[in-house]
């Protein structure tokens, strides 16, 4: 082994041992992790994925999270997309300061927004639904999809638009069959980062639901308050949680570098 | 068929990118739009094509008013200067998209792309997508696809100016054949003036969003109409040189002096401009009647079977251009030969008086 290969193996290996703790922990038995120190589950137990896999309470708190996700991204990447192509194709009144104020709604932290929308959603009944949380993430995944589909479509030369109008295609035939597959790449991209700010964001999530839209973090919380400290299940409901993005990352992977090299992710 | 502006203009915001233009496009030959980096040639095509709205005048098809008509009901094809194809389709999709999108049976459709396709060399090609193919072919799929169309006009903006020089002079040699007996106008933009030549035809000079002067090809390269056209139509640049006219002596600054004849000399005196194209102004005496010029060599450059010269008179920049290989050293006083029957002869306000 080369001597320089040897720093970034030390920094992998940092980067992924609070990961591996976690799935280390997820398969052992709650007294083990409390006992004290040990590398390697000593009684390995598959106990804590069975609980998780069983109770209605726990598997709800996923499907609740993947639901609202799900929702959030396709209302995020339907709204961004033509309001990225009128920023990149159309010069009006003000499109630059609304570009920009659209990027500083990223900035607000969400506790800003979590008792207005509290009111507004419990009086128009929309509390504790999955539509709640999901029309609430659009508050950030809006503009930051625009932001990046902006980046995308901007590669692509209006001549395209062009010669499409001039073959006889019309707008949303065009948009809908050459445009969206020509920035595909980045409909994955813009996609990917809904799915990831959505899936991680709790404060709205928690605010916004009660029982039957809780999502799964808020789920997480109880354990901690009922039989004491169920560690080992607490560490298999995380697992858990990382397994959907990481097959979201898995499926864009090679499109991410390409946003990265854009400056737009 | 015709291809007609009226008095069209194009304005964005407060400035305008065509001037009041009014132009009768034919088929059965090019139509060449010649004019330099911005004098409005796409404009002009975008307007043609309805892409861009008219500020004000009429855009005509074969008579028929087609101003408020869209670009898609149109029946008009288009190539860029960019090899533009459809990223996500096969060569062979690209060339039927405009005819699925029109409602064509799919027999008919699949003998029109191969027919295309045979003619453009593209055959081998037409299940590859468009970034597997050369610069060359990918605009060749762009030019399938405006044939497989047959529409009533193709506008082709620069087509060859991204093309590396053996490809464009191929597919140069190629467009006029390409195009003759469909029926359809061919406009052809660029920015150089020797391709005008070679494709023959007639031209349509601009400037500044103005169609200065329009007619076979030929005519207005022998006979420019104003300053302006004589610089267009010549590469290297034209030689212009302000001249006194006194009774039949015309007086460059230079102190060089000779007999006016013709037109020029039943001029009254008084200041005008003068130029000449390169190519008559040579570095041996060849002909009876010469003007002889004395000027330093600044520049020399050698391409091929031509050699040029840029020398320095009095205040004025002139070039020379010769066939064959012609030693100049940098720095030097050569003698030039002018022919003084080959100067076209401008008022002060640029219009052609001799």
């Amino acid at each position: 082994m080369q001597k320089r290969s040897i720093v970034p193996i030390i920094y992998i290996l940092f980067l992924m041992l609070p990961i591996y703790w976690l799935v280390a922990m997820s398969f052992k038995t709650t007294n083990e992790i409390l006992a004290g120190f040990s590398l390697f589950p000593q009684t390995f137990t598959l106990e804590n994925y069975k609980v998780i896999f069983t109770d209605p309470s726990w598997y709800w708190g996923y499907i609740n999270s993947i639901a609202y996700v799900t929702i959030n991204t396709v209302i995020s990447i339907t709204v961004a997309l033509p309001a990225a192509y009128a920023f990149s194709r159309y010069r009006f009144l003000g499109d630059k300061q609304l570009f920009f104020w659209l990027l500083t709604n990223r900035m607000a932290p969400a506790a800003v927004f979590a008792l207005p929308f509290f009111q507004l959603y419990s009086a128009v009944e929309l509390f504790d639904t999955y539509w709640a949380v999901a029309l609430a993430h659009c508050l950030f995944n809006i503009p930051l999809s625009v932001w990046i589909l902006e980046g995308f479509m901007g590669g692509v030369p209006k001549e395209l638009d062009e010669t499409a109008f001039v073959d006889g295609y019309s707008f949303p035939r065009f948009f809908a069959t050459i445009f969206i597959p020509s920035i595909k790449a980045g409909v994955g991209v813009a996609a990917f980062f809904c799915f990831m700010f959505s899936w991680v964001e709790l404060l709205l999530a928690k605010t916004l639901t009660a029982v039957a839209a809780k999502p799964i973090a808020a789920t997480m919380t109880k354990t901690a308050s009922s039989a004491g400290y169920e560690l080992g299940l607490l560490a298999a409901a995380g697992t858990l949680t990382i397994i959907p993005g990481a097959i979201v990352i898995y499926f864009v992977r090679n499109y991410i570098a390409k946003g990265f090299a854009m400056g737009r992710v | 068929m015709t291809v007609e502006l009226r008095n069209v203009t194009k304005r964005m915001g407060a400035i305008e990118h065509i001037k009041d233009t009014s132009l009768k496009l034919e088929s059965g030959h090019f139509n060449v739009l010649l004019g330099a980096t911005g004098s409005g040639k796409t404009s002009l095509i975008k307007l043609m094509a309805g892409l861009d709205p008219l500020a004000s005048g009429q855009v005509l098809m074969e008579g028929q008013d087609v101003s408020r008509l869209s670009t898609q009901k149109r029946n008009i094809s288009l190539v860029h200067q960019f090899f533009i194809n459809y990223p996500h389709m096969t060569v062979y999709e690209n060339i039927a998209s405009p005819l699925k999108v029109a409602g064509m049976a799919k027999s008919e459709i699949a003998g029109r792309v191969e027919e295309a396709a045979k003619i453009l060399q593209l055959t081998p090609m037409l299940h590859r997508r468009p970034h597997e193919l050369s610069g060359g072919q990918q605009q060749r799929c762009a030019l399938a696809r405006a044939i497989a169309k047959e529409s009533r006009a193709v506008f082709l903006d620069e087509p060859l100016a991204n093309l590396d020089y053996k490809l464009r002079e191929e597919l140069r040699d190629q467009l006029p054949e390409l195009f003759a007996g469909r029926g359809a106008v061919v406009v052809y933009a660029t920015s150089e003036p020797e391709e005008a030549l070679l494709l023959g035809g007639r031209v349509a000079l601009m400037d500044d969003g103005r169609v200065t002067q329009f007619g076979p090809t030929a005519e207005i390269y022998r006979e420019p109409g104003n300053l302006d056209a004589a610089r267009v139509f010549s590469d290297p640049p034209i030689n212009t040189a302000p001249i006194v006219k006194q009774g039949n002596l015309a007086m460059l600054n230079a102190g060089v002096s000779w007999e006016l004849t013709g037109a020029a000399a039943g001029l009254s005196d008084g200041e005008y401009n003068i130029a000449i194209r390169p190519h008559h102004v040579l570095p041996v005496n060849g002909k009876a009647g010469t003007v002889k010029l004395t000027g330093q060599v600044q520049v020399t450059e050698l391409s091929g079977s031509e050699s040029s010269a840029h020398f320095e008179m009095g205040s004025g920049s002139w070039v020379s251009l010769s066939a064959g290989v012609h030693p100049y050293e940098v720095g030097e006083l050569h003698e030039f030969y002018m022919d003084p029957s080959a100067c076209y002869v401008f008022a002060p306000d640029g219009s052609r008086v001799a």
